[in-house]
């Protein structure tokens, strides 16, 4: 039977260990927890095989045989030797196991040295609130001026603390790439580091359940070369679409501020391409309604509320995230896609 | 299927109660004093908010609905009789000390209304929880269809919300701790050789606390706003600001719990006080063990879920702000006390289980239980290290960091016990005489899946690991795999095992077997890729999900209607077995255990002569070896008419 577990055991880890278990690793901690995830797989694999070959030899060898149903086994009531073995070499593993959890642990929360970082650790307040996520880059950062957006871009190789904090419910806040989430809570600030590695687009999460439009918070997080967020950074400066730009210009940025914005997550609107429906459908609800509607309903969305649906649902701050030369450019586009 | 008896004593709400039909404590009077407890909730909160000069004093429904889903149960207990021996104590009238009008089933009225006899409440709690655990079924097989495809197809994201929140509510609340309680209930005062539990009344007052904590959950379905959709976990500030649906969940679990406390108070005196002579603790069997542990789990933590609740409760009616952070509220105060409970609540979801299967294992592998000791003394171990380990589900909630590590090390080391069990139990199979019967199946099918949900827990120790896989389907399999492949596969085993003893009829093995297979399978292609998914990064509690998840979804929904069909042949075959199976001899299984020297089912008062304990209760093997024996009026060994035990 020996025999039998060790062959088992054998093909079952590297069953475990060739299958395609997470998404890609796109931070330097990810690395860390990938490993600690294939000791995990090496030391359980054994533990299960052992349990099923004795349950399966047992059931082959010592099963009821015709004639057998007044027999029984022989009174064995214990072996103090086997119970202490089997109390002893599980509780050394455990011991190694959370010894090792917490040097990764350790790891991969310590804030990186002078040396190691090429440039210095860049602060990003994170924002939850149903059912979006914003961002503030800090000034030092942002080149004087802190600002405040959507889009989440981050350059390769400069460790990121995010400021997590919620404004209605309990939010989370996880990118399954980078391996690492945490709750955004009302009332206090958490935070967790992370130092992206591989260049790439990758899903923000909402870990927590924070109510009708939970499944759809998501969005994306932009991991590009120092170079290119730089550019990134520039660019924020400026106006969406310049003002007296022609309307095409204006319905163009508009329509990729739909996109940024997340507004598709709830809205459903067949020009954008968009199906959700947590919110009201907007070919239909703004078929018949002029741009001061249009406009009141993304600054203050309580103001009219589609019947069968409840206010206090969609982010009020649009107004504040949006500069007006965003605003004016995605009611332009609501318009002409929509009448 | 009730045991009938030729001389019928005059017992509530049977025919020689001379009082009129409305007076007599039953459903109709319990039904009329729900209505004048609705009544009375909407007069105190007018007239009290009329003084107070509020506006719209009459017609604040919510308010209404709030104190209303409080005290019409309460009315609709008194109702039903549930307090009328107290009443006339507490009235000084004349009781009768040796009351035994409430016991005993002499038709099937005698399953609705409150009963004394452990038996009938047994089989009272079995039933009804079952009937929870296929309706908190159907909902999970309606997630798996929303869930087959990406996008929004059958329900609405708000109704998904409150499909989970109402599956896991009742499948928790109102399934497993209450089906472990109903199975203990008929078997553990025969086990130790006691004519009923501690205390009758309050047996019975649990129970009917029950039905009133599962229609309000499902009830919720019709309140304004939808039923409560947070989860059964119902974290603040979501919970209190959420529509009055959740007070139905607030309130509801107010109601379980308190019929758990109250059970686990009962057990705990009649395991203390009422064993036969002879029996030491050491001479327990293993279920007893089990039900003494869990009962202390429930004493200890169960006031900390209604703690939280009415936390929730004082905060969404009266504005308390508890946990309302912008005026000093405290939002992980609530997980802090929520797990408090909850954690120690996984194990009184297991250890019943635990108990379960050392019984149908020393049976069935015709061997006495491998270290019977270590055993009882693990049962103990995870009490106490069960109330050091909560705050493993709060790794990644923000709270103070340096709390994780000790909580990873307590949750780690849950698993030397644990394993402790299943090693012993391994043992305990190793050169027996395995009888591969439908109980013997799912106790077998329960160490591998255990031993899994076991493995995945150990990882899920690993801080580093859970704050990648928290919140995600890698969750939803492993609490799959403990309370389904865990729970659930002990409580399918402890069904079938003790079926012969409570209805007096056995049950199709062949079908059993079909039974038993068809949930493994199903079982596992619906659960086992759940891991993958979760660590690919699909967040559990979402309706709709990203386009990479679609291929598994679609297989793992397909595996669950597999796996939802198979009770069907459960429900069948316990139904058919019941209404005409082959009666069941007094002890089918050749079994040492005092429940099964008496006969199927048992008589009114269990035994006729108390036995007396003479050695431990699995010495298969042993030749000659018994566990009770009886001084005469011999018990009947025999099938047919149970003796009738005479009320005096």
């Amino acid at each position: 039977m020996l025999g039998t577990v060790v062959i088992a055991s054998a093909v079952g880890i590297a069953l475990g260990l060739s299958i395609h278990w997470f998404p890609p690793a796109g931070s330097t901690q990810a690395d860390k927890i990938d490993t600690l995830y294939d000791v995990l797989i090496i030391a359980s694999v054994p533990v299960f095989v052992l349990v099923m070959a004795v349950i399966v030899f047992s059931v082959i060898f010592f099963r009821m045989r015709p004639g057998q149903e007044l027999e029984d086994g022989p009174p064995i009531h214990g072996n103090t030797r086997l119970e202490v073995v089997w109390t002893a070499l599980p509780a050394a593993l455990i011991a190694g196991l959370c010894t090792y959890a917490y040097v990764v642990l350790r790891d991969i929360e310590k804030k990186p040295t002078a040396a190691q970082a090429a440039t210095r650790e860049m602060k990003v307040k994170v924002f939850g609130e149903q059912f979006a996520w914003t961002f503030t880059y800090p000034k030092d950062v942002a080149g004087g001026k802190e600002f405040t957006t959507t889009d989440l871009y981050l350059p390769t190789g400069r460790s990121v603390d995010f400021r997590i904090r919620a404004k209605d419910v309990i939010h989370d806040f996880w990118v399954p790439a980078f391996r690492l989430k945490m709750d955004a809570v009302p009332g206090i600030e958490t935070h967790y580091r992370v130092t992206p590695k591989r260049l790439g687009t990758y899903p923000i999460v909402c870990a927590e359940l924070c109510g009708l439009g939970h499944g759809a918070m998501r969005s994306s997080v932009h991991v590009v070369t120092p170079a290119r967020f730089r550019q990134w950074l520039q660019a924020q400066a400026k106006p969406a679409a310049p003002a007296g730009a022609s309307p095409a210009q204006q319905a163009a940025a508009g329509k990729k501020l739909f996109a940024d914005n997340g507004c598709g997550g709830c809205h459903a609107l067949s020009d954008a391409g968009t199906s959700a429906q947590v919110g009201p459908d907007l070919d239909k609800v703004l078929k018949t309604k002029d741009e001061a509607f249009i406009r009141q309903s993304i600054v203050k969305p309580d103001a009219f509320v589609e019947k069968g649906y409840k206010p206090g649902i969609m982010p009020p701050n649009f107004g504040q995230t949006l500069s007006k030369d965003e605003l004016d450019a995605l009611v332009a586009y609501l318009k002409e896609v929509t009448s | 299927m009730a045991v009938t008896a030729p001389a019928t004593p005059v017992h509530a709400g049977s025919p020689h109660d001379e009082r009129p039909l409305w007076r007599r404590p039953n459903l109709l009077r319990a039904a009329l004093m729900f209505l004048v407890g609705s009544a009375f909730a909407y007069v105190l909160v007018g007239f009290l908010r009329s003084v107070n000069h509020y506006p719209n004093a009459w017609h604040d429904w919510n308010a209404v609905l709030t104190v209303g889903l409080l005290a019409a149960p309460m009315f609709f207990l008194v109702g039903l009789g549930a307090f009328d021996y107290w009443f006339y104590w507490a009235a000084g009238k004349p009781t009768r000390p040796e009351d035994h009008s409430g016991h005993g089933a002499y038709s099937w009225r005698d399953y609705f209304r409150v009963n004394t006899d452990h038996k009938v409440i047994g089989i009272q709690y079995t039933v009804h929880s079952f009937v929870f655990l296929l309706i908190g079924g159907m909902f999970a097989m309606l997630m798996r269809a929303e869930l087959a495809q990406p996008g929004m197809q059958f329900v609405s994201p708000n109704a998904f919300n409150g499909l989970f929140s109402v599956h896991a509510s009742l499948l928790i609340f109102l399934f497993i701790i209450p089906v472990f309680a109903g199975l203990a209930n008929f078997v553990l005062p025969l086990m130790i050789g006691a004519p009923d539990m501690a205390f009758p009344r309050l047996n019975a007052l649990s129970f009917w606390l029950l039905p009133i904590a599962g229609v309000m959950m499902l009830g919720s379905f019709l309140a304004p706003g939808g039923s409560f959709s947070t989860g059964w976990t119902a974290y603040a500030p979501l919970s209190t600001t959420a529509p009055i649906g959740q007070t139905f969940f607030t309130v509801g679990v107010q109601f379980a719990g308190a019929s758990s406390i109250a059970t686990a108070l009962n057990f705990l005196v009649t395991i203390i006080t009422m064993r036969a002579p002879g029996m030491s603790f050491f001479r327990m069997p293993l279920l007893v063990w089990a039900n003494f542990s869990t009962s202390l789990l429930v004493v200890i933590a169960t006031p900390f879920i209604a703690a939280s609740q009415f936390f929730v409760l004082l905060d969404r009616g009266l504005q308390f702000n508890f946990f309302n952070a912008g005026k000093g509220g405290d939002v992980l105060m609530y997980q802090h006390v929520f797990w408090f409970y909850s954690h120690p609540a996984v194990y009184i979801m297991m250890l019943p289980g635990f108990g379960i299967i050392s019984e149908v294992l020393a049976v069935k592998a015709r061997k006495p239980i491998f270290g019977y000791r270590m055993m009882a003394f693990s049962l103990l171990a995870i009490v106490v290290l069960g109330f050091t380990v909560w705050a493993h589900h709060m790794f990644v909630s923000g709270m103070q960091a340096w709390i994780r590590v000790p909580m990873m090390i307590t949750t780690a080391i849950i698993a030397v016990p644990t394993g402790i069990k299943i090693f012993s139990w391994l043992a305990t199979l190793w050169r027996g005489v395995l009888r591969l019967d439908t109980p013997m199946l799912f106790a077998l099918g329960f160490i591998t899946m255990f031993t899994l949900g076991g493995i995945s827990g150990v990882m899920l120790a690993m801080i580093p690991f859970t704050i990648h896989v928290s919140d995600t389907y890698f969750i939803v399999a492993h609490i799959h795999y403990v309370l389904f492949g865990g729970s659930l596969f002990t409580i399918f085993a402890g069904v079938y095992h003790w079926f012969p003893k409570m209805t007096g009829r056995m049950f199709d093995d062949g079908l059993g077997k079909l039974h038993f297979w068809t949930t493994f399978i199903g079982f596992n292609l619906t659960f086992g890729p759940m891991h993958l998914i979760g660590i690919q990064g699909m967040p559990r509690r979402v309706a709709d999900y990203a386009d990479q998840f679609a291929g598994w979804n679609l297989a793992i929904s397909i595996a669950s209607f597999v796996l939802g069909l198979s009770t069907l042949v459960f429900v069948y075959n316990m139904v058919v077995s019941w209404r005409g199976g082959p009666r069941a001899p007094a002890n089918p299984w050749r079994a040492l255990t005092l429940e099964w020297q008496v006969s199927s089912p048992p008589p009114v008062f269990n035994f006729d002569a108390v036995p007396t304990v003479v050695g431990g209760p699995y010495e298969y093997g042993v030749p000659g070896a018994v566990h009770g024996v009886f001084r005469e009026p011999k018990v009947p060994a025999t099938t047919g008419a149970p003796t009738v035990a005479q009320p005096h």
